[in-house]
């Protein structure tokens, strides 16, 4: 935070956008000037770090410190800034190449470890940069130039993975869909730890359509629910459908009908330890189900980098010497008088 | 050197230790030099023992130099040939430059250590064994075929028996440690002995065992009881066997002294180097043998900063070290050279990203897993151009365990003045060798000043922006105000920064990236010779971790009376300026290595038309003196 109020347009460098036009990183990197807007972040703070792909050509487009790195090794140099320098608000553009095929490792290593990193995982279920190879997202089946015959491999659900390794926060959201894309990356910003937020995201050029769920404001209204925490999981174009338990899953009802009221749905708790619920809810999937959108999980825990340095004061403050010389002189050492 | 003396076969009422060979007489014999090595089971404790008797050795005014050779296995089973760990302990009444070729006294826990070292003795050489363990089944286990082992390996040593197990476990009967614990004490009793044969005193041994158990004082008390039984039974028993003093006789600098091994002084020279600074050290590491105990090290040194990540794996020891540099910090990776191939792609990020970076290489045997326990020097190519693209950065290669401060300390001075990865090459050899160090006063160490950027800079600043004499592009930390950028792995504009794939432009940034490194020859200092530098007829060169045994094997050849001169080099990219001078100097020259000629390829190719001889040996194990001279008489014979 600073005292100084700061506009999107402070967030934005002065390079010619490079994107293909149509393309959904265009819009993420509105909503993510608009974020740190709103967060008020003073922009020689910020280090956005990103590794390889569409996507992480993003850090040129920042009027912030930024570092477009190598491929799949953003969280893991992301992780060396954040420690190196606790007091930087560290953000880490991945796509679904960059975070989860070759950098896999280091992102579940990243949100196992509780570094205090933003990752934005702009997720097109598609190799983009290398002209239109299936990822580790695109569904059984897919058809690419690497796969003429379709996939026979299953993808991997970003959520699932992130659970898997421990995570602490996860949201997503819709590219064009601004004003939700915001208080998603400001909410993921807010919270102390390794934070996921998975962006749907369009390749206009060599998967069009695979967000058609979700691409427009009544697409969304039909298929996706925006899950808030503490309020009930209402959605629908007029709010008439709600999700409810049932056994170990999730069922979508509607209000009014066998005698369901607003309160027999249930209400979100982003902030529950327990990640059961949150887990069926991020895998939901359409159209038996709404696609969730929103804060899925957002729970405390100590971030690693905060722990690293709180360590580091700890010793200090027990042990005095704060030279290498004081220390090597309390060693085992003799003298030639 | 043992001195010879006249043995009278002795055979004692041991039936089965009819090989015992004793000395008629009591005599001290007064050396220059003598070397113990302690062998036994890889949990016998060798290198306890070895590391107490070179630091007392060393608090007496000898000097010291060190080495551990342990069996790539962490608990091979009892008693066979792969589970026998040595630590070797070279100590002089002068300056000792290595840990020994053969060694003078043998101590030997169980058959196996006694039949893996038999390469290391002399008909000189007198051994040490624990009778206990020398029956019919550990035989067997040591495959041995006969019951005789000293005939069947053709033994005719002087050795020293003693049934330590069984004196360990009488003499402990009533400390409440049952006989396991009991048996874990047998080395300090060898070391007893071996205090005894070689005439010190055993307060330091003692005061050292009490700050190692300091919170198991029974532990410590056995361990100091066994260590007197173990003296004492030399005095006793064998008093007809000669014993010997190795008085110092070389005055050391004045100063506070302790003994140090390779990764423990690269370890401080990091920490040195960030002091100086005055920036945060941070280390990026993943466990790999032997780089490992910089990890160690380093996590341990919180109260002056430290901050260390054991990370996910290699490219992520590189990749987080690189973000802390980024971030501002001296930031440095360790690992060996399995290692450095996961971590290329990184390091090219911080050549092209023009971040400073220290890769520390402790090379072991290669190729692949290779050897990982042993050393070599066969890294070296890999280091200069083991990388995608023209990939310029510094190479250092430190010369001794305690070379090794200074050279990473230079190696953080270099990364972080010149903004690019340095790679410090040590080896397994320095690594875990030792020697006594005088601690330095980081006041006699010169400045380190990163080319940061200034207030005055920022109108119309850009990231590659450089000192036009240096090269060196200047370095705006994040969270400085004005000074935002973004750097990257794609080639950017000479003078705008921004990306661009331009043909001309690409040209002049890697000739702008050549030109930076090569500029550092003129901030290091200039290659020195010695040995008879003006008039030798042969100069041997070598570079790292070599350098003890090419000086001691120049020392012998000197006193043969022989023209020679050796160049050992630290600095391998870039070279120091003499280089070409020095090399074309002398008539004959032979670059002596652990590899099969990565060095001599490169002085080849950085000198054209150099004619050089080569020394080659790929064994995992450090060169032998003595054949090293042998090999270059030759060349100086050769017409």
């Amino acid at each position: 935070m600073s005292d100084q109020t700061f506009t999107p347009k402070d967030f934005k460098s002065d390079q010619y956008v490079r994107w293909c036009p149509g393309c959904g990183d265009h819009a993420l990197l509105n909503s993510l000037h608009k974020a740190m807007a709103e967060l008020n972040i003073t922009p020689h703070n910020v280090a956005v770090i990103s590794g390889i792909g569409c996507s992480s050509r993003l850090p040129y487009y920042m009027n912030t410190y930024g570092f477009h790195t190598i491929h799949g090794r953003a969280a893991a140099i992301a992780t060396g800034v954040k420690v190196g320098n606790p007091n930087l608000s560290v953000w880490q553009i991945s796509g679904d190449g960059d975070a989860l095929a070759i950098g896999g490792n280091h992102f579940i290593h990243a949100i196992r470890r509780n570094v205090n990193v933003n990752i934005v995982l702009l997720n097109n279920q598609i190799y983009g940069l290398t002209k239109g190879q299936y990822s580790p997202t695109s569904p059984r089946g897919f058809v690419s130039k690497s796969s003429p015959y379709g996939t026979v491999e299953d993808p991997f659900c970003p959520a699932e993975l992130t659970f898997g390794a421990r995570g602490r926060f996860f949201g997503r959201c819709v590219d064009v869909d601004s004003s939700a894309s915001v208080e998603v990356l400001v909410a993921s910003a807010k919270h102390q730890g390794a934070s996921v937020v998975e962006v749907l995201q369009n390749c206009v050029i060599f998967n069009d359509g695979s967000q058609s769920l979700v691409a427009t404001k009544a697409d969304r209204a039909k298929n996706a629910i925006y899950l808030k925490h503490g309020q009930p999981m209402i959605f629908g174009e007029n709010n008439e459908l709600g999700l409810m338990q049932e056994g170990f899953g999730l069922k979508v009802v509607k209000l009014g009908e066998n005698g369901i009221t607003e309160k027999d749905i249930l209400v979100h708790d982003a902030h529950c330890q327990d990640n059961t619920l949150h887990l069926k809810l991020a895998l939901m999937e359409g159209p038996d189900f709404p696609i969730a959108l929103g804060v899925i999980r957002d729970v405390e825990a100590p971030s690693y980098d905060a722990c690293v340095h709180a360590q580091i004061e700890e010793v200090k403050s027990k042990k005095k010497d704060r030279t290498l010389e004081e220390l090597l002189m309390k060693g085992e050492i003799w003298e030639v008088k | 050197m043992l001195l010879l003396h006249n043995f009278t076969k002795v055979t004692r009422n041991n039936p089965k230790t009819n090989y015992i060979i004793m000395a008629d007489e009591m005599t001290i014999k007064d050396l220059e030099r003598v070397v113990v090595r302690f062998s036994g089971d890889s949990g016998d404790g060798m290198q306890l023992a070895g590391s107490i008797f070179s630091n007392l050795s060393a608090v007496l005014g000898n000097d010291i130099s060190t080495f551990p050779d342990f069996p790539a296995e962490i608990r091979a089973p009892q008693g066979t040939l792969s589970g026998v760990s040595g630590f070797q302990v070279h100590i002089g009444a002068k300056k000792v430059f290595t840990p020994g070729d053969k060694c003078d006294v043998l101590v030997a826990m169980n058959p196996a250590a006694l039949k893996t070292n038999v390469k290391f003795l002399t008909p000189q050489s007198v051994i040490i064994i624990d009778t206990d363990t020398f029956a019919k089944k550990d035989l067997e286990k040591a495959q041995y075929t006969t019951e005789n082992p000293f005939a069947e390996l053709n033994i005719h040593n002087q050795v020293i028996e003693a049934p330590i197990s069984s004196i360990c476990k009488e003499s402990l009967k009533d400390s409440g440690l049952d006989n396991k614990a009991a048996l874990r004490c047998k080395n300090m009793f060898a070391l007893g002995l071996v205090c005894w044969l070689f005439n010190r005193p055993l307060e330091h041994a003692m005061h050292m065992l009490q700050n190692k158990f300091s919170k198991k004082p029974s532990i410590a008390e056995a361990n100091i009881k066994v260590l007197t039984d173990g003296y004492n039974y030399g005095h006793n028993t064998h008093a007809s066997v000669s014993t010997y003093r190795v008085e110092p006789k070389e005055n050391k600098a004045k100063g506070f002294y302790t003994d140090i091994n390779g990764n423990l002084a690269t370890s401080y020279g990091l920490v040195a180097a960030a002091e100086k600074a005055g920036i945060p050290l941070f280390l990026g590491s993943y466990p790999i043998t032997p780089a490992t105990d910089i990890l160690h090290n380093l996590s341990k040194l919180k109260e002056l900063g430290v901050i260390t990540v054991q990370c996910e794996d290699e490219i992520s020891g590189c990749c987080s070290a690189i973000g802390a540099s980024f971030a501002g910090c001296l930031a440095a990776t360790s690992t060996s050279g399995p290692g450095v191939c996961l971590k290329s792609e990184a390091i090219n990020l911080a050549v092209i990203a023009e971040l400073p970076l220290v890769v520390v290489n402790v090379q072991r045997g290669g190729p692949s897993t290779g050897l990982p326990t042993k050393s070599e020097q066969t890294d070296l190519m890999q280091a200069v151009y083991g990388r995608n693209g023209e990939s310029p950065l510094v190479v250092i290669a430190a010369t001794s365990p305690t070379n090794c401060f200074d050279s990473a300390y230079m190696a953080s001075k270099i990364a972080l003045e010149h903004m690019t990865p340095v790679i410090l090459l040590t080896d397994g050899f320095i690594a875990n060798g030792s020697a006594a160090w005088k601690i330095p006063s980081l006041k006699e160490y010169p400045a380190i000043n990163p080319p940061y950027v200034t207030p005055e800079m920022q109108e119309g600043w850009k990231p590659y922006q450089r000192d036009l004499e240096t090269m060196v592009r200047y370095w705006a930390i994040p969270g400085t105000e004005g000074f935002q950028h973004r750097l990257g792995g794609l080639e950017k504009d000479y003078d705008t920064s921004a990306i661009s794939t331009d043909a001309s432009n690409h040209q002049k940034m890697t000739l702008t990236r050549q030109a930076k490194i090569d500029y550092i020859a003129n901030c290091i200092p200039e290659q020195e010779v010695l040995g008879d530098k003006d008039d030798a007829e042969l100069l041997i060169v070598g570079w790292g971790g070599t350098y003890g045994h090419l000086y001691s094997a120049l020392e012998t050849m000197q006193k043969q009376g022989k023209k020679v001169a050796l160049a050992h080099f630290l600095y391998i990219n870039p070279l120091p300026k003499n280089t070409v001078e020095i090399l074309k100097k002398y008539k004959k020259v032979v670059v002596a290595e652990q590899n099969m000629g990565q060095f001599a390829t490169l002085l080849r190719a950085k000198v054209p038309g150099l004619n050089v001889y080569q020394f080659n040996r790929v064994k995992g194990q450090p060169f032998n003196v003595l054949r090293l001279v042998e090999e270059f008489t030759k060349i100086m014979e050769e017409k």
